[in-house]
């Protein structure tokens, strides 16, 4: 009998906390293949932010550090010169990467902070209870929009990947979603490149992973697979957006 | 002839989501109508192993590592 697939070692045998459905677990299980199949597993630190992966140290089977709401990067920053031979990545949700860490992360891809930080955007707040948050698309409803968002209100949603992609420091930007299978394995291939930009000390690495809210979307977890497929792709494409060889 | 791929659950975690329903190839994978598991959900189950491919599309999809795939 030969092993196809198995539930990594990287992953605490633990029940997580999360939804039925909710697309942490899946980016929190190719995460952990790719430090096992880096080698890097014991010598990786993460940093955890405020939201609903807030105990990721719980579930991850690697040193991780908490940190303030959207400080996630600034504490790594300072992981890195303590620590700077190990692999430090932070994980955070578009609650608190886009909206109140949006100057720490846009600064530590200015400095070229030599970390990876995995961006998980799901288009809303989950912990807190489904308000808007500057991914929230146009017209998507929210506990804070109720009538969905109106572009002369709140703007148009926030598109942190291009964004990070216009800064020198960012040496390898790209976005990913989790709506299939084949963007799974996409979304772990990803991870290895921007981990593997991380050992080389080229730059700050950033991977976006469009992701699923069931319960604060109001919909099934297979129709908000379809609902991030149709909606939120569009908006934000997937692709690599900056490599080391466009940066001079 | 198709390799034969055989699939384990840990029922115990399942949250009964059905993400890995929808894509497996052979629909075969359906929640199961009259168990409960000790969280209290209705967990995953396989109809007709005999037709599994062991692509382990349903084990890249699981949030919550119930599954698990192997090839004769």
């Amino acid at each position: 009998m030969k092993t196809v697939f198995e539930y990594t070692r990287g992953m605490l045998p633990v029940t997580t906390g999360y939804c039925p459905g909710c697309t942490h677990g899946i980016a929190h299980r190719i995460l952990m293949e790719v430090l096992i199949e880096r080698g890097t597993l014991g010598e990786t630190i993460g940093v955890a932010p405020i939201g609903c992966s807030i105990l990721s140290h719980n579930y991850l089977n690697v040193d991780m550090c908490e940190s303030a709401h959207g400080r996630g990067p600034a504490v790594a920053a300072g992981i890195r010169r303590a620590l700077p031979d190990k692999t430090i990545f932070t994980y955070q949700g578009d609650g608190d990467l886009a909206s109140i860490g949006a100057g720490e992360i846009v600064h530590a891809a200015h400095r070229g902070e030599k970390f990876t930080t995995i961006f998980v955007n799901n288009a809303i707040y989950g912990m807190t209870g489904g308000q808007m948050a500057p991914t929230t698309l146009i017209g998507q409803k929210s506990t804070t929009g109720v009538d969905g968002r109106k572009k002369e209100v709140s703007g148009m949603p926030l598109r942190m990947a291009e964004l990070l992609a216009t800064i020198d420091g960012a040496v390898y930007v790209e976005r990913v979603a989790l709506d299939t299978p084949a963007h799974v394995r996409g979304a772990k291939a990803a991870m290895h490149r921007a981990f593997e930009i991380q050992e080389k000390r080229l730059g700050f690495s950033f991977v976006e992973v469009l992701s699923t809210c069931p319960t604060n979307w109001g919909l099934p977890p297979t129709a908000a697979l379809k609902w991030l497929a149709d909606n939120m792709i569009p908006y934000f494409p997937l692709g690599i957006l900056r490599t080391p060889g466009e940066v001079k | 002839m198709a390799k034969k791929g055989i699939v384990k659950f840990d029922i115990d975690k399942c949250k009964g989501c059905e993400l890995c329903v929808v894509v497996c190839p052979k629909h075969i994978l359906k929640i199961h109508e009259h168990d409960v598991n000790i969280m209290g959900y209705h967990p995953i189950s396989v109809s007709d192993e005999e037709q599994c491919i062991g692509c382990a599309n349903c084990a890249v999809m699981c949030p919550d590592g119930v599954i698990s795939v192997y090839t004769e």
